[in-house]
């Protein structure tokens, strides 16, 4: 096995592209190295992507954020005017793991980890969030939603790198959350996830919605259906109880023993409602 | 595999070093380096056992590569102490009895170490949560939240 750290996206994906054999991207490494441990696991070339001017930086560019692809979710934290705009996205990432493992894990990997439980991507698919990809053929584009195609498994080509997440500007009175389910308190994985961004206008009336639901499918959801059920209202009861109704009905979640099919789905409803009433309050409705 | 060469600062000592290409930190520290504070747990990085510091955030040695500590700076258990003198964390957990067969207590002491650089008045949930990542079956953790607690006490300068 080989260990390269290129200091440009074109080496680097000239690397991965011209690899003969397996490669791997190398940003936090939480899940690669935990991965490595195994006596089945082979590797040809490991490609550590730090090394690449901007991949540790979060910056502001007409009022999008662009995360790099190296960035530890602890700097979204430490990021004020991130946390101030994407409270959710930010609360996402932030229960991935421990404090040992925030100070390494990313958003791009825990994205392309493709896990239908990924604590941050459900806050990423409501925000309407896009990665930036670096190929052998130049330089796309992708929304969030369409990278991860099921468990373990990404839309991504042979030799392509995700180089950064874009959380677009937002107009005023707008907010997002995230909330999971998890048997214990911490260190888990979600039984459920749910991400809610929501716009108000002045008067508090929901102008627009985007609601995402993780580890009750292959992958992360996008509901337009529980969107809808709120846009139009000021999150009345009747709006809650129609957007738990559609999370609820939208979930098709396995069976196993941290939770049943019925279990998930109702979590599922509930989650979403807290979410969008979290998110709702954040935006500025009363 | 052909070795690399990495060349670092540990514990504010210039190192260099070679490992293999998938070798970790941890294997460096341990096997190359006879720096033997960090223990391997896991291996996975769910105990916190091999907590070390790098560029001032703490992470799990075990799943760095050593080879990504090129150019960095890293702190161990063993710069911890001045000398002789131990740091108010250390001497806090004896106080305390904070460890009993301590084998997780240097991942603690490190882990606690970087949360009162960051935050010098933690509370107690803060501690608690901070500290979820590093596993003890001894002590049932209380110890070592008040050893923290003690520690951040004095580090600030108040009167216990």
């Amino acid at each position: 096995m080989r260990y390269e750290r290129p200091q440009t996206i074109e080496d680097a994906t000239a690397l991965l592209a011209g690899g003969a054999g397996k490669s791997y991207v190398l940003a936090g490494g939480t899940d690669l190295l935990v991965r490595m441990q195994n006596d089945a696991f082979e590797a040809d070339l490991i490609v550590d992507i730090k090394g690449i001017d901007g991949m540790g930086d979060i910056r502001r560019t007409n009022g999008d954020f662009v995360i790099g692809a190296g960035v530890p979710c602890a700097q979204l934290e430490e990021t004020a005017d991130l946390v101030a705009a994407w409270p959710g996205v930010v609360e996402g990432a932030n229960l991935i793991g421990s404090t040992q493992i925030q100070g390494r894990c990313t958003v791009v990997g825990n994205l392309c980890n493709a896990s239908p439980a990924a604590d941050s991507v459900p806050a990423m698919v409501a925000a309407d969030a896009r990665v930036r990809i670096a190929g052998p053929d130049g330089t796309r584009e992708a929304a969030i939603l369409d990278i991860p195609t099921g468990p373990g498994k990404t839309s991504l080509g042979a030799g392509e790198i995700i180089e950064a997440v874009i959380l677009p500007a937002r107009p005023a009175r707008s907010s997002d959350a995230y909330l999971r389910f998890t048997p214990r308190t911490e260190m888990d994985i979600a039984v459920v996830g749910v991400g809610v961004n929501l716009t108000l206008d002045d008067s508090g009336i929901i102008t627009a919605a985007r609601v995402a639901l993780g580890a009750v499918g292959p992958k992360v959801m996008l509901v337009d259906a529980a969107a809808e059920a709120i846009i139009g209202t000021k999150l009345d009861d009747a709006a809650l109880d129609a957007l738990g109704e559609a999370a609820s009905a939208a979930a098709s979640p396995i069976d196993d023993k941290r939770g049943t099919v019925a279990f998930r789905k109702q979590v599922a409803g509930v989650l979403t409602r807290r979410a969008a009433q979290t998110a709702y309050t954040r935006a500025g409705g009363k | 595999m052909s070795s690399i060469a990495v060349s670092t600062t540990i514990n504010d000592d210039d190192v260099e070093f070679l490992c293999q290409p998938d070798e970790t930190l941890l294997d460096v520290l341990r096997n190359r380096l006879g720096l033997m504070g960090a223990k391997e747990g896991c291996g996975t990085g769910d105990c916190g056992a091999c907590s070390s510091i790098v560029d001032g955030r703490v992470v799990c040695s075990c799943l760095v590569l050593g080879a990504e500590v090129e150019g960095k700076t890293v702190e161990t258990i063993e710069g911890m102490a001045d000398g002789s003198e131990l740091h108010p964390l250390q001497r806090k957990f004896i106080e305390h009895a904070a460890l009993q067969c301590g084998i997780c207590t240097p991942g603690f002491l490190m882990a606690a170490k970087a949360l009162l650089e960051k935050n010098p008045n933690p509370s107690e949930t803060e501690i608690r949560f901070w500290l979820a990542g590093n596993l003890c079956r001894c002590t049932g953790y209380d110890k070592i939240v008040r050893a923290v607690q003690d520690a951040a006490a004095e580090m600030r300068g108040d009167a216990a």
